[in-house]
């Protein structure tokens, strides 16, 4: 926890035109620029004008209440669904016509709301299969087990365990994924998707069905992802001391639409999210 | 020429008709359990045994031995389905797809031991004769017009039962989404049952038509038509009904005018040529409901 | 640490029981028949146990690792079996030692069924699930259709191809017609032996055992788990199921060729939807991704027939009859919780491998 105490927020720049960066970031070029991104199932249009700028290790949010259309704007960053308009750059390349594969080549890699493991591989599969890209042979070298195999095996194994090891996994290495509990399953997604050595970082409810102490060691482990590996991290989240303990900008969406950006302090105070969405919290709370 | 290409025609939506009766007991079946129902075929192949031994043997009325071949078969439906399908409910697909093709077998192998490997001549039905189109050029014969008029019958009286009754509803509700079904009251195990009736039902009424147009009757009979219904089936997009009818007459019609315009023994390999290349254009058949995983 | 390498040592030695029983079952038959003890009908199977052990390992690598419901991998079997077969009669003269023919036919088969499983597999694999069955059982029936009317004949100029008849040939004096329609192939040499077979067994062992533990397998089974997972992961979905396809495709092929070269003589029809069918049965019966299952049930059901000889007519009745009471017994809920209650544990590791890939 004291970690968390020490930090200081960065304070926000002035928002020129639609992006938050924080103040380090904001002489180096963003991570993630999506302009006027949307897309329409059949006659409905689930995100529309979407703007954002993420900086190069900035932790960002993306808040709304249910159905607003945050997981979409996931699925269109990661190119599950192709968006009916608007551009995404990543790194400044755009993205246009990429699949899900080479998205996450670019360097963006994320979990899922509902988990979606390995479930019959064991822990370390999980996060070598993350590493497919990372550690390559080719498959008739695995065959007829070359000596190529064999060392990017021994190099496989000794990242994953490595990944493994930050997050206090590597005891669970030759657990079937499947079985492990809820935090644990959570926390093993992560890892395989930092093993695609991505730049960007996206997280889908991350602290969803976690007890408080569970979520405050998950906010500790994303603040050690994005210093230990110096990358940006967006996520969805609907616990509100998660998302204004750690996010820098917050971005806020409702019917699609961005209701709101700014610092954590700058949303919480803004009337139009407190009706949307913070306002029917606080009468509960 | 063109009286060729008629009578081809004919011919191929007679055939279609057939399959399209068997292909609406796959499809019913599969649109409920979710099941590639195997053992189809063989159900068919026991409904024209019945008939034949009913109307042949103790000289019954083809109507009675119609409607002897429906009861039996319903019966054997259920049955196969309350001993065989129903304890894997829970289990993966493709264990059912064997038990499937396990009680094929076991109808197949009961039939050869019951009524023997030679093949029996079946006596239509329906009285022969036919009915001259275009001043004598054409002519339908009864077993063709029954054939299709039965198709279309069956294809209202589906559609009518699948929209309006309790029941038709009830299955609709259950090929939704079988635990919200249950928790609206509705009998699951009930429902399925019935489907499997019905599908069975329907079988008898093919397998005789079947035998009325091609009177060659074997053990095996029920296995080919069953794999091109299934085919038919799925053709049309599996688990919908006008899709079953469409897709039943398209490959009867592909069928006769393969035989016809290019070669006898590549009929079947044109018939599953364009069933590939309807897939790749429509993945899940013509009239098939798009399936997108939700993430 | 230490649970690590007893993990690794897990899949060592569960791999070497797998090689091991192949090997010792291999001495064991060898023994018998130098003594004598094998009767002639089980000597007949000897090739063909080995053959549809081969086809029951090389489906499990499309069905149990990979995923996909195949319903025509004897379509394999057959592109293998009549392309060996005109390649043996084609080199008579250029290989004229038997097992190096043997070798090479099978070689050529493989790689024809591979063209095959490439042909299929490119456009087929963007379906999913039922619809990518329906699509592999018209394809081993359109197979088996075409090779019902081809007509291939070997002559002093090389090979000719017909699609109406012998005749149409116009095979040179001295000339073999192979492939003739209906008929299929014959008048071929029976190359086939058991030692040919056990090697093919051993090369598929060591092509799929490998294949799954490696970069490559584990991408196949990441599909199979969850393919938005590991497409979100960088894998390509296409890439990895054509591998897992095509591998079979080859090793289906190699097992065709030896088939076809057991007997002087063979048909397209041996090769339907019904072999198909059996060689899933082996599949499923043995397990899911489990390879020495499919070995063992591969070897036991087609022996078992032969066994049963001797309740005569009976015995594909109580095929069937055993067929859907394993099935029942293996997968209704009730009956594993029993079992799982009763042999708590020691069940576990092979529940695991059981379940896997089972959708």
């Amino acid at each position: 926890m004291s970690r968390l105490e020490k930090r200081q927020v960065t304070k926000m720049v002035p928002v020129p035109s639609h992006s938050i960066v924080p103040e380090r970031d904001v002489d180096k070029a963003p991570i993630l620029e999506c302009s006027h991104l949307g897309i329409d199932f059949g006659g409905l249009t689930a995100v529309n004008d979407f703007n954002l700028t993420v900086g190069r290790t900035e932790i960002a949010g993306l808040i709304g209440p249910n159905g607003a259309g945050k997981t979409t704007v996931f699925n269109l960053l990661t190119k599950v669904y192709q968006p009916t308009r608007g551009t995404i750059l990543i790194d400044g390349k755009d993205t246009h016509g990429m699949n899900t594969v080479q998205v996450n080549r670019a360097g963006i890699a994320r979990t899922f709301q509902n988990i979606r493991l390995f479930d019959k591989l064991s822990v370390e599969d999980n996060v070598k299969i993350g590493l497919h890209n990372q550690i390559r042979y080719p498959m008739w070298s695995g065959v007829f087990r070359m000596p190529g195999y064999w060392k990017k095996e021994k190099l496989a194994h000794e990242s994953a365990m490595e990944l493994l090891h930050l997050f206090d996994m590597e005891g669970l290495a030759n657990h079937q994924a499947g079985s492990l509990p809820y935090g644990a399953q959570r926390r093993l997604e992560i890892v395989r998707a930092l093993a695609t050595n991505p730049s960007l970082l996206l997280l889908d409810e991350p602290a969803a069905g976690m007890n408080p102490s569970e979520t405050a060691d998950l906010m500790e482990n994303i603040l050690k992802i994005r210093d230990t590996f110096q990358i940006a991290i967006m996520l969805i989240e609907h616990d509100m001391n998660l998302v204004m303990g750690i996010c820098e900008g917050i971005c806020v969406l409702n019917f699609g639409q961005v209701i709101a950006k700014g610092t954590p302090e700058e949303i919480q105070n803004n009337p139009r999210v407190i009706e949307a969405y913070l306002g029917s919290q606080k009468k509960e709370g | 020429m063109l009286l060729g290409f008629l009578n081809n025609l004919i011919n191929g939506i007679s055939l279609g008709s057939i399959y399209a009766i068997i292909a609406l007991g796959y499809t019913m079946v599969y649109g409920i359990a979710k099941m590639l129902n195997f053992a189809h075929g063989d159900v068919i192949m026991v409904g024209a045994y019945v008939c034949f031994f009913a109307t042949g043997s103790f000289g019954l009325p083809p109507v009675v031995g119609v409607l002897l071949a429906m009861v039996v078969c319903t019966v054997l439906g259920v049955v196969i389905e309350r001993l065989a399908y129903k304890p894997l409910r829970q289990a993966p697909s493709l264990a059912v797809l064997i038990t499937a093709i396990g009680v094929s077998y076991f109808l197949q192998n009961m039939a050869l031991q019951l009524w023997g490997s030679d093949p029996k001549s079946f006596r239509s039905v329906v009285p022969t004769g036919s009915v001259s189109l275009l001043g004598g050029q054409i002519s339908v014969s009864y077993v063709t017009l029954v054939t299709v008029l039965a198709c279309v019958i069956i294809m209202i009286a589906l559609t009518a039962f699948t929209g309006n009754t309790k029941l038709g509803k009830a299955m609709r509700a259950c090929s939704e989404d079988k635990g919200a079904a249950q928790l609206m009251g509705i009998d699951v195990n009930f429902t399925i049952s019935m489907t499997f009736a019905i599908g069975s039902a329907l079988a008898a009424i093919a397998g005789v038509l079947l035998c009325s147009t091609y009177p060659t009757l074997m053990p095996t009979t029920g296995s080919m038509p069953g794999i091109k219904a299934f085919t038919a089936a799925v053709f049309g997009g599996i688990g919908s009904i006008p899709g079953a009818l469409l897709g039943g007459i398209l490959l009867g019609v592909i069928e006769i005018f393969g035989k016809a315009y290019i070669s006898t023994q590549l009929s079947d390999a044109v018939v599953f040529a364009v069933l590939i290349v309807v897939l790749l254009v429509k993945p899940t058949g013509l009239l098939g409901k798009k399936i997108s995983e939700k993430v | 640490m230490k649970q690590l390498s007893g993990r690794k040592n897990k899949r060592l030695l569960d791999n070497l029981i797998t090689y091991g029983i192949v090997v010792i079952a291999f001495l064991v038959v060898q023994f018998i028949q130098a003594g004598g003890g094998l009767s002639s009908s089980l000597k007949g199977q000897l090739v063909p146990i080995c053959c549809y052990v081969v086809m029951a390992v090389s489906l499990n690598l499309v069905v149990g690792v990979s995923g996909e419901l195949s319903l025509g991998h004897a379509g394999f079997m057959s592109v293998g079996a009549f392309s060996g077969v005109v390649a043996s009669v084609a080199l008579q003269d250029l290989i004229p030692l038997g097992p190096a023919r043997l070798f090479v036919c099978m070689l050529i088969g493989a790689v024809f069924a591979g063209i095959a499983g490439i042909i299929v597999g490119v456009p087929v694999l963007r379906l999913r699930g039922d619809y990518l069955a329906i699509v592999t059982l018209a394809f081993g029936e359109i197979i088996k259709n075409i090779i019902n009317c081809l007509y291939i004949g070997v002559d002093g100029n090389g090979l000719h191809f017909s699609v109406t008849s012998e005749m149409a040939l116009n095979l040179a004096e001295g000339g073999t017609a192979v492939i003739k329609g209906p008929m299929g192939a014959t008048g071929y040499a029976k190359l086939a032996t058991f030692t040919a077979g056990f090697l093919l067994v051993i090369v598929s062992l060591v092509v799929v055992l490998n294949l799954i533990h490696s970069r490559a397998g584990r991408a196949i089974m990441a599909l199979r788990d969850n393919r938005i997972a590991a497409e979100s992961v960088g894998i390509g979905a296409t890439k990895y199921k054509l591998m897992a396809f095509v591998t079979s495709a080859v090793l289906a092929g190699a097992a065709g060729a030896l088939y076809a070269m057991n007997y002087g003589s063979i048909a397209a029809k041996k090769f339907d939807f019904n072999t198909s069918i059996l060689v899933l049965v082996f599949v499923v019966l043995g397990g899911m991704g489990n390879i020495r299952g499919s070995i063992i049930a591969a070897a036991v059901l087609t022996v078992l027939p032969e066994m049963l000889r001797a309740v005569g007519e009976y015995r594909m009745l109580i095929y069937a009859v055993v067929l859907i009471l394993v099935m029942i017994a293996t997968n209704n809920a009730t009956i594993r919780q029993f079992f799982a209650e009763k042999l708590h544990g020691a069940q576990e590791d092979g529940k695991m491998s059981r379940k896997g890939a089972a959708k």
